[in-house]
């Protein structure tokens, strides 16, 4: 089968963009609960790296990823127990969070730097063609004939769609994220889908770096989320929080990631330089159309961010 | 006591720092039973009621339900005790539907969106309760946010109904409506505890009346046995009679004349329709109406919040339209409107009374640093002035009761010495000593010379009070009447349209 550049740019973008699709679905149902979360940069990098060290010690693909989604999971508990049990301000956990995050990254992976994930676990995450959907003429290659971590991230997006929009503990968490007060009224635990959410989100974050680490790069190299978790920050808000929107959000994304690389090989006059501040760019950008256009659906969850503690008025 | 008690008090205290909030309260309200509370602002009603509700945990006492001793941890608890709570403050989710309202929270997962709907709606017609499901909150009138928290709680099986305060934002018609709901609850066997600052209310629907006084029991009544003069002593503690009196003054100079205003909203509906009047020192000019007939655009116009179309308003032969509100506050004309969620207008509900007060009059201070003294001191003076129940002036306003939050806006806006004075719903949620408190602070300012625009719902309190009274009807004026003449009767035709007048 022959790949038109076109067709080769989408299929990478793809790719580029499933980590940010992890990182912003977990983001999103983490901000669903009420909770800022800026850590996600550090949660990526220890899922990156403990995801990375599992699969170089064991060469097991499945206990790498269960790995890397305890890990994301475990940085998370550290914020959730700031935030929900001790009530800190959101934004300074999570930053403490990342610089945490970044340390613990740096201080584990001193041994592997340089070092490639095993050729077995490689394999496990090669592409594998879906029947059916896979010979779809032109988006068949791009979304069906990839490897299953990308399928795995469009089963989580469905599985939080349906969460989010379809069930009763679903809008119990948009409940507590508008308005806490009104949710404990109602009978709903809050400390428990505080902590719950915020350590899946977590947990979908370490995923997303592990996919950096593992199949992405695939090696261990200190800098391998590179500010991949702060875009995941503003696609939660360019995609209006919601998982549907995530999908396409990421890859744009993704898309504007690899664009500079590809830009390349045309020798255009544009600085590299200018093509690498791109997705970053784009990310401003972004935020400021979503404050200057704002509608009553799109806004955010309106008690995001504000520690949350009953008998408080 | 009460041998037939569904849910009982004994002994209840509860304490917030050193605010104790109840003293010791016992209580005790019976199936098929209305029992109303009353008691001044911050005398612990709300606080009381919310032990029941799990939203606060008694430092001390028990609760029994039923005979049976009940704890009650969380909002959850009580929940499964059957206790339904319509807080003060509506708790309901702005950007949900009526029925994402309702399924909040809920845990049996056997009922789909079709059944739900269906059980609702038998509710709703059981009860006479209507509303629309698939409307968003923040499309709701306040009567029908109501209605969705009475629906709320009825949903979750009900057998305890608690109301905090729910008829001090509603409309005469939305309260007659409510009240045939609460007597149809009564009739199905529900035990109600309503609480409420309005005393025709009590004895209209009260069955009981229990009395706190600073945070104790000071009482409890059958309503057919007593009448407004003694609940009014026991809850004030001292005689008080319960006449507001009306200051004569010579009118003086026009101080504020708005001349042929007309506005739009932002959907292009026009909301003041060629409203013409003149206002003089040494008045007070009382605005009625039917809720929604235009007042709150009238006070933002005047304040220089609202956009104008046509007309002109001045202040002391000076133009407004066009000005500023800070350019307008410096003029001498001050504004305070109380909203209906009594909440967010005017007052930063984190910073204490100080701060609060540095928000309106930071422009006197000179140089870099804020000189919180002459704030201090107004803080200080408003707290004595109108008997404000605080810790002291450097609590957060969140923290004081509903009405003492607003008591608190109310007298930076006298203090602030205005020629003019707007007030929209002064006295919405406080209790009658504190409402006095204020009709007279307004006819002092009255004396001194101010012009004072009193914009209020209670038509009693309009005739007695004012001067002269303007009638609006859906943006226009439909008259406006001498108060010494008036009749209730003439002003409510007046106010539905059905009569025009001018004197
Ligand atoms: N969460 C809280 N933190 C601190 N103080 C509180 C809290 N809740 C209530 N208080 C204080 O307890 C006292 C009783 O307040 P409460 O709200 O029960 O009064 P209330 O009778 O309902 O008054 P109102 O008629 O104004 O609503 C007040 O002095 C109030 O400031
Ligand atoms: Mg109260």
């Amino acid at each position: 089968m022959n790949l038109t550049n076109l067709q080769l740019f989408l299929s990478a973008a793809v790719i580029a963009g499933t980590p940010l699709l992890f990182a912003t679905l977990g983001e999103i149902i983490t901000e669903k609960a009420g909770n800022l979360n800026l850590g996600i940069e550090g949660m990526m990098l220890m899922g990156a790296v403990v995801g990375f060290i599992t699969a170089y010690n064991q060469g097991n693909p499945i206990l790498a990823l269960i790995a890397a989604f305890l890990a994301g999971a475990f940085g998370s508990l550290i914020y959730a127990f700031l935030t929900v049990s001790l009530r800190v301000n959101h934004e300074v956990s999570g930053l403490a969070l990342t610089t945490f995050g970044t340390g613990f990254a740096g201080f584990l992976g001193q041994a592997y730097v340089g070092k490639v994930v095993p050729g077995n676990v490689r394999q496990a995450f090669g592409n594998i063609k879906i029947p059916l959907l896979g010979d779809i003429p032109f988006i068949g290659e791009i979304l069906f004939n990839k490897d299953p971590m990308v399928y795995l991230s469009y089963i989580v997006v469905i599985i939080i769609g349906i969460y989010l929009y379809r069930t009763r503990k679903g809008l119990n968490l948009k409940a507590i994220g508008e308005n806490p007060a009104a949710a404990d009224a109602a009978g709903i635990n809050i400390s428990l889908y505080k902590y719950v959410n915020i350590l899946i989100g977590g947990a979908l974050c370490g995923l997303g770096g592990a996919y950096l680490s593992l199949i992405y790069v695939p090696a261990w190299q200190e800098s391998v989320v590179a500010g991949r978790g702060w875009i995941a920050v503003a696609l939660v808000i360019f995609v209006t929080w919601n998982p549907y929107k995530a999908i396409a959000g990421a890859y744009l994304f993704g898309g504007l990631d690899i664009l500079g690389f590809r830009l390349q090989k045309f020798q255009l006059n544009i600085p590299q330089y200018f093509l690498d501040m791109l997705p970053y760019a784009a990310t401003i950008i972004i935020l400021v159309i979503a404050s200057v256009k704002r509608s009553k659906k799109n806004l955010p969850p309106q008690s995001m961010g504000i520690p949350y503690f009953r008998e408080n008025r | 006591m009460n041998d037939q008690a569904y849910v009982r008090f004994h002994n209840i205290v509860k304490k917030f720092g050193t605010v104790v909030a109840n003293d010791s309260i016992d209580l005790d309200v019976q199936r098929g039973e209305i029992l109303a509370i009353l008691g001044e602002n911050g005398s612990g009603k709300s606080t009381l009621m919310n032990m029941l509700s799990g939203i606060y945990m008694p430092d001390s006492g028990s609760i029994t339900i039923d005979g049976k001793p009940a704890v009650i941890r969380s909002p959850k608890d009580s929940i499964k005790l059957g206790i339904g709570m319509i807080h003060q403050h509506f708790k309901l989710i702005d950007r949900f539907t009526g029925y994402q309202n309702i399924m909040t929270g809920i845990t049996s997962n056997t009922l789909g969106y079709k059944k739900s709907v269906k059980k609702i709606t038998e509710l709703m017609d059981k009860y006479e309760l209507h509303i629309d499901l698939d409307k968003y909150v923040y499309d709701m009138s306040v009567g029908e946010k109501q209605t969705l928290e009475i629906i709320k709680v009825m949903f979750r099986g009900a057998e305890v109904l608690i109301l905090d305060e729910p008829t001090a934002v509603l409309t005469p018609e939305e309260i007659t409506k409510l009240f045939v709901i609460l007597r149809n609850m009564r009739k199905a066997g529900h035990a109600i505890i309503i609480i409420t600052h309005k005393l025709n209310e009590v004895m209209e629907i009260s069955d009981r009346v229990t009395v706190l006084r600073k945070g104790k029991n000071v009482g409890t009544l059958n309503t057919n046995q007593t009448n407004i003069l003694e609940l009014t002593e026991l809850m004030v503690g001292r005689p008080m009679e319960p006449i507001i009196r009306r200051v004569e003054c010579e009118p003086g100079d026009v101080y504020l004349s708005v001349e042929d205003v007309t506005a739009y909203n932002h959907e292009g509906i026009k909301v003041l329709d060629n409203i013409s009047f003149e206002l003089s020192s040494h008045e007070i000019v009382g605005v009625a109406g039917v809720a929604g007939s235009g007042q709150r655009e009238l006070c933002e116009v005047i304040a220089g919040l609202y956009p104008v179309k046509k007309g002109s308003v001045s202040c002391m032969n000076q133009e407004i339209v066009g000005k500023t509100p800070g350019e307008i506050i410096k003029m001498g004309v001050s504004m305070s409107f109380i909203p209906e969620d009594r909440l967010g207008m005017g007052l930063v509900s984190s910073m204490d009374i100080t701060d609060n007060m540095l928000l309106k009059t930071y422009r006197d201070g000179k140089g870099l640093f804020i000189n919180r003294n002459p704030a201090r001191e107004m803080a200080r003076n408003i707290v004595k002035k109108m008997d404000i129940v605080t810790p002291g002036i450097s609590t957060p306003v969140s923290k004081l009761s509903g009405g003492n939050i607003q008591k608190v806006l109310l007298g930076r806006e006298i203090e602030s010495n205005p020629k003019v004075l707007v007030t929209a719903y002064a006295v919405r949620g406080l209790d009658i000593g504190a409402s006095y408190t204020i009709y007279d602070m307004l006819n002092k300012q009255k004396e001194k010379g101010v012009a004072v625009l009193y914009i209020g719902e209670d038509l009693d309190t309009l005739i007695q009070l004012c001067d002269r009274i303007i009638v609006m009807f859906s943006g226009k004026i439909a008259g406006i009447v001498d108060a010494r003449n008036a009749t209730k009767e003439q002003l409510g035709l007046m106010m539905t349209g059905k009569v025009m007048m001018y004197v």
